[in-house]
């Protein structure tokens, strides 16, 4: 057959590395027999864009047997590539989309990792896309698809990801080059030489054993379990409901104490019992209603706030997110924006409404929050401040916030309840409506807002057929922007 | 300081007769500059010539030691305006900048630099920012040449032939007294590839022989009547010469020109994706021996109209590949064989797009419809290119990938400076409402871009605030805001934005956005670049320069991250009952500079144990409730999603990742816009000094007692819980 030249593209975003890897096998093919082209778009993309870049390899004795220079191409032709490197799991997508990897010839090496895309960050609520059917289609497109978390494997080894792929090509056997001609390569590179092999080895290793999907978030637990709730579970709700309560008990005697923790079950008896009458056996609204239902209970307050900030797990977390060595010390700078609202929710109930109500008392307790402040939580200063409030947790079922909150929730509960019996769908969809109230501050009480708006609508929704639908429409469109207008709108047209 | 170092490139300039060169195109340019003896490089950087800038300001001792000046011009035009020292003496001068944007600015020098002509060569090597990856209009330089009547080489792209147009090129210049243009596409400049060198050479004459000895020749300047005489010069003595020069020196080439009666007249830059699609279909080998005639023009203007001839007489018909439009290429051919009486059928647009770029996918499918007209028994159907086959259905599970796909459009760097910028705009909308936003060139318009969504048109460098004039009258209501990054100002915005606006007496508001450098290009140096630079002067306040010009009403941010300080000035702007022009200058050092500044020095300094603090954000994933509102406000590369650890909560969480560099946005976004209490700013300290560990030792020894205490109820059991 005719001399042809091996060609390869490497997909990452500007500023990942993507020039290094290119670089490098350059110097791997010049110096093991075969001449090198390279080529990129680097412009603009070069920052935080995609980026392609394109490398061809030809044969040094085919160059000699010939006696001409072979002429390469500086940019892919799709279907006609031997290997797609993506630096991340949609850049590969991307690969497959635009038709540079096809199953005739085209070794894919991508790292499963995500890097969000802006779409996906800015969504209010989850706009992830689907890593599995991007895993999915790289099996279908390629003749073989080597797909592992290379991130992770170059953290590890302190490297970057560029080595970790670098060393899962070698693995491949795409190319005709040895393991030890690659390692030669980076070498000669002369920059971070000892980590980058690592990195390549770790690369090398992984790309040779079995495929992995990318690593779902460890589901961690919020606290120790309150053991006789526990045993409660096992024996009075259905199996398919003990994970979601099991982690509710747990997130609420570890935010009040366990006396609080059983308040949520008794509440949560009406619902099973409706679910065991009115559901198909698989109590997904007792799942869901009981999801809600544990985090509405733990609502965010000031109190909770400083208990979280305070705790030894969490100064352990953010000594090793911050990558701190034992010699090291470490300081946390907390940014709080406590304002009358937050002042308000944990005084006790009388007292804080007469403080709304009251302009002379209110306004120094408005100037002095008029702004936000930095607290400096690994001093004892700032420690014993957040600590003290933290111990506010006593009295917190005095608090004007928790009677609000628990009057609304009884409200919700008995609503779900009774909707189970007259519209099971519906209710369904009422148990996850308080998915809308989230964040702080403004944030806060637009969610709530949003969430009291959808209740309104609810009595002339229960009149139209598929109220169910629209009621998750109506949801969807709270979620998909903060000014509101699109709830307004999907309000006048839902209920229209 | 520009953002790549090119220490290490430079030594190849030094290469001598024989070496081979390995390296970047636009290297081999600036190598091919050194032998072909240039006396004088000018330009304005910009993808993707900036290289050729780069590695010229870190070759400075090279240059020295050959006599060569070397100049980072104000703009476009001051580079061209540069080559006026080629017209009345024997120097050979090149200016390189971005096209066509860059030959837009330029075109001023340039057309009164092509109407006297030259005498030393005067080469003008202008990047191709066009197809791909390219951040600007779709537009040809070629009309430029046209126009002005200059030469326009288009070489091969490999770095044998873009090296030997430029010295040809130099050597055409002085043939027929006329600039050259030397057009590089993107790919190209970035190509690497390889070449022979050859030794550099001093120029022979040099710019102090000029100085001592000036001459001047009246017949040269543009003012009439020797513009009447220039223009006759052009189409009957510089226009034949060089058309005589290019056939002499064969610069265009043959491919197997008799092999068939078809054949194809190709841009020199077309020839690797010709030549591919070419061995493709089978046409060709992989060392470009074609069994179609190809005709390969390393010069697109002007044409010859011999060689044209010679190679169509014969042919029933020619496929002409011009990329871009309009068909300027195509017009001339069919021109040229109609006078000839030449019936040869010309294609070209008819079978290739009209528009857009010409990939090798484009090519393959327009030669494959050419050569299925005129030979068809050339192709071998059953192995077409998988391009050219009709498109199998897709199984589902990459069809499916569509949806997965999202675009990842440019944006602000990991701590760019200009972010909080737009935070600040975003916060002041929300009091004030939006306003008429006008736009400039630079890092700072990816502002238009979410999460932002700000601003309205882009008129081009430094044109930020003359694209806000129609607004500038004060008619009560909404002020319009400008956008100008500081290398648009100093390129032109401060005339033809600040000085216009004060003479106008505008009413609207100039966001100045000065990170130090001119950040989009590379990092390059400017007037008010606050680092020092050993061989150019800098550290002038825009501010000084703003007030020269006469606004009066001027507000210097110095952090950009401050978003409240931030936010405060803008709406002082747009609320502030003074009248006339307003100038908020918002200083602060691009992001990816100052790490390339500070790292290594921080490096250093934490390895000789002094105290180095290093600061990070970070979010507690078990109070953020997954709203996303900072990313929002921020869309920092380094603020991300994670997936949510808490089993209950189903929306991700906000985090932030490792490459975080501190800036500090996100602490000053969570008050400016009273967002939420989960970020905090870790400070980490290398080699504490003693009062550090002393304190950090005593607090923690008291916080981990009360850590303790409070952790001990729930380890006893779940019935002791706190609580009422």
């Amino acid at each position: 057959m005719a001399p042809r030249a091996i060609t390869i593209a490497i997909l990452a975003m500007g500023g990942e590395g993507g020039g290094v890897l290119a670089d490098w096998i350059v110097s791997l093919a010049e110096g093991s027999g075969y001449c090198a082209q390279t080529t990129s778009v680097p412009g603009v993309a070069q920052r935080t864009g995609s980026t392609i870049y394109y490398l061809e390899l030809f044969p040094e004795a085919a160059v000699r047997a010939a006696g001409k220079e072979p002429v390469l191409a500086l940019m892919p032709v799709p279907g006609e590539l031997d290997i797609v490197v993506a630096s991340e799991l949609m850049e590969a997508g991307r690969a497959i989309q635009r038709g540079l990897v096809t199953p005739d010839r085209t070794t894919l090496i991508a790292s499963t990792h995500r890097v969000y895309s802006m779409t996906e960050k800015t969504a209010a609520g989850d706009g992830r896309v689907d890593s599995g059917a991007l895993l999915e289609a790289g099996r279908a497109a390629a003749r073989r698809f080597v797909g592992c978390d290379f991130d992770r494997i170059a953290g590890e080894e302190g490297s970057v990801i560029s080595a970790a792929l670098f060393g899962a090509l070698a693995a491949s056997e795409a190319l005709p080059f040895s393991r030890e001609q690659f390692e030669q390569a980076v070498r000669d590179g002369g920059v971070g030489v000892a980590a980058s092999l690592r990195a390549f080895a770790g690369g090398y290793q992984a790309a040779g054993s079995a495929e992995e999907t990318p690593a779902a978030g460890d589901a961690g637990q919020a606290g120790p379990l309150p053991i006789g709730l526990a045993a409660r579970i096992q024996r009075d709700f259905p199996p398919a409901s003990h994970s979601i309560l099991l982690a509710g008990i747990a997130r609420l005697a570890d935010y009040q104490d366990s006396r609080y923790a059983a308040r949520y079950l008794d509440r949560l008896a009406a619902i099973r019992d409706a679910d065991a009458r009115y559901g198909a056996g698989r109590f997904p609204l007792l799942g869901e209603t009981g999801r809600y239902l544990a985090l509405w209970m733990s609502y965010e307050d000031a109190i909770r706030v400083a208990d979280l900030k305070t705790r030894r797990a969490r100064f352990e977390r953010v000594r090793r997110e911050a990558g701190a060595g034992p010699a090291q010390v470490v300081c946390i700078h907390d940014f709080v924006y406590p304002r009358v609202g937050e002042l308000t929710d944990i005084l006790p109930a009388p007292l804080g409404r007469w403080l709304l109500a009251t302009r002379w008392a209110r306004r120094p307790v408005e100037w002095c929050t008029r702004r936000g402040r930095v607290l400096r939580t690994t001093s004892l200063s700032g420690f014993l401040r957040l600590y003290a409030l933290a111990g506010l947790r006593r009295w917190r079922r005095r608090s004007l916030r928790f009677q609000k909150e628990d009057r609304k929730i009884e409200a919700w509960l008995a609503l779900v309840a009774t909707l189970a019996a007259e519209d099971y769908a519906l209710a369904r969809e009422v148990a996850e409506c308080p998915r809308l109230m989230k964040g702080y501050g403004d944030t806060h009480s637009r969610g709530n807002r949003d969430f009291d708006a959808l209740m309104e609508a609810l009595p002339r929704l229960r009149r139209l057929d598929d109220a169910a639908g629209r009621l998750k429409q109506l949801r969807e469109a709270a979620l998909g922007d903060d000014s509101g207008s699109k709830l307004a709108e999907a309000l006048n047209q839902v209920t229209a | 300081m520009a953002e790549r170092s090119f220490k290490r490139e430079v030594e190849k300039l030094r290469l001598g007769e024989g070496a081979v060169f390995r390296g970047e195109g636009i290297l081999a340019v600036t190598k091919a500059l050194l032998e072909a003896g240039v006396a004088y490089v000018a330009g304005y950087q910009g993808a993707p010539i900036s290289h050729l800038m780069d590695v010229l300001t870190d070759a400075n001792d090279i240059l020295q030691e050959l006599g060569v000046h070397f100049e980072h011009s104000a703009s476009e035009a001051t580079a061209a305006a540069t080559l006026a020292a080629s017209v009345d003496y024997p120097l050979r001068g090149a200016a390189t900048f971005k096209s066509t944007v860059g030959t837009n600015v330029a075109s001023d020098a340039l057309a009164n630099l092509a109407s006297g002509g030259v005498t030393g060569g005067a080469l003008i090597v202008v990047g191709e920012d066009y197809g791909e990856g390219s951040s600007i209009m779709q537009e040809r330089s070629h009309a430029f040449a046209m126009k002005s009547q200059m030469w326009l080489l288009d070489p091969r792209p490999n770095l044998p032939s873009m090296v030997r147009a430029v010295e040809q090129g130099f050597a055409l210049s002085e043939a027929s007294n006329t600039p050259v243009m030397l057009e590089l596409r993107i790919r190209a400049c970035h190509v690497h590839g390889r070449f022979t060198a050859r030794n550099n050479v001093r120029p022979r004459f040099t710019l102090a022989d000029a100085r001592e000895h000036p001459v001047r020749d009246a017949s040269r300047i543009v003012l009439p009547p020797a513009t009447y005489l220039h223009e006759r010069e052009k189409v009957e003595q510089r226009w034949p010469r060089a058309q005589r020069f290019i056939a002499e020196r064969a610069l265009n080439e043959w491919c197997a020109p008799e092999a068939q009666d078809f054949g194809i007249i190709l841009q020199g830059g077309m020839y690797n994706a010709t030549a591919r699609s070419l061995e493709l279909l089978a046409l060709a080998d992989a060392f470009g021996n074609s069994r179609v005639p190809l005709y390969i023009l390393n010069v697109t203007y002007p044409l010859v109209d011999d060689e044209i001839k010679r190679f169509c007489a014969g042919k029933r018909a020619v496929l002409l590949i011009e990329e871009g439009q309009p068909d300027f290429i195509e017009q001339n051919l069919h021109a040229i064989l109609r006078k000839a009486g030449l019936a040869t059928r010309v294609h070209g647009k008819d079978l290739l797009p009209m528009a857009g770029e010409y990939t090798a996918a484009v090519l393959i499918q327009g030669i494959l419809g050419f050569v299925e007209l005129y030979a068809p028994r050339l192709l071998d159907r059953a192995h077409l290119p998988s391009v050219a086959r009709a498109p199998a259905a897709k199984p589902q599970a990459v069809a499916a990938v569509d949806a997965q796909v999202h675009a990842r459009p440019p944006s602000f760097c990991t701590g760019c400076p200009e972010r909080p910028i737009f935070t600040a705009m975003k916060l002041v909308e929300r009091e004030l409402g939006p306003h008429h936003v006008s736009c400039d060139i630079g890092c700072h318009l990816f502002s238009i871009l979410p999460p932002f969504n700000i601003g309205a048109t882009t008129m081009g460098y430094g044109l930020g605030w003359a694209g806000a004039a129609a607004f500038h009258a004060p008619a009560g209501g909404k002020r319009a805001i400008a956008f100008m990054g500081d290398g648009g100002f100093w390129h032109n915005g401060l005339t033809s934005g600040v000085g216009n606006a004060v003479f106008n007496r505008s009413d609207s508001v100039l966001v100045v956005v000065d990170n130090g450098y001119t950040a989009a290009t590379g990092g390059q140096d400017i007037l008010s670049s606050q680092n020092g630079n050993p061989r150019r002067t800098t550290r002038l306040a825009i501010a000084d320069a703003v007030r020269g010009v006469g606004v009066k009403w001027v507000r210097t941010i110095t952090r950009t991250y401050d978003v409240a300080a931030m936010r405060d000035a803008l709406k002082a702007a747009l609320t502030s009952p003074e009248r006339g022009p307003k100038v908020i200058v918002a200083e602060s050092e691009c992001a990816l500079n100052k790490q390339r500044r500070v790292e290594p020095l921080e490096r250093k300094l934490r390895g000789e144990g002094k105290r180095v603090v290093r600061q990070r954000f970070g979010v507690d994933a078990d109070t953020c409730t997954g709203d996303h509102s900072c990313i929002r406000l921020s869309g920092c590369p380094s603020l991300t999603i994670a997936p949510n650890p808490d089993p209950l909560r189903l929306d991700p969480v906000a985090a932030v990742i490792d490459s975080c560099i501190g800036c500090g946005l996100c602490g000053e976004v969570a008050h400016a816009a009273v967002l939420c209490p989960s970020f905090y700013r870790a400070d980490v300290i290398s080699n504490p000094s003693a009062w550090d560990r002393f304190t950090s030792r005593v607090a923690n020894s008291l916080i981990a007692f009360l850590q303790r205490r409070s952790e001990r109820p729930l380890a006893e059991g779940p019935a002791a819980g706190h609580g009422a």
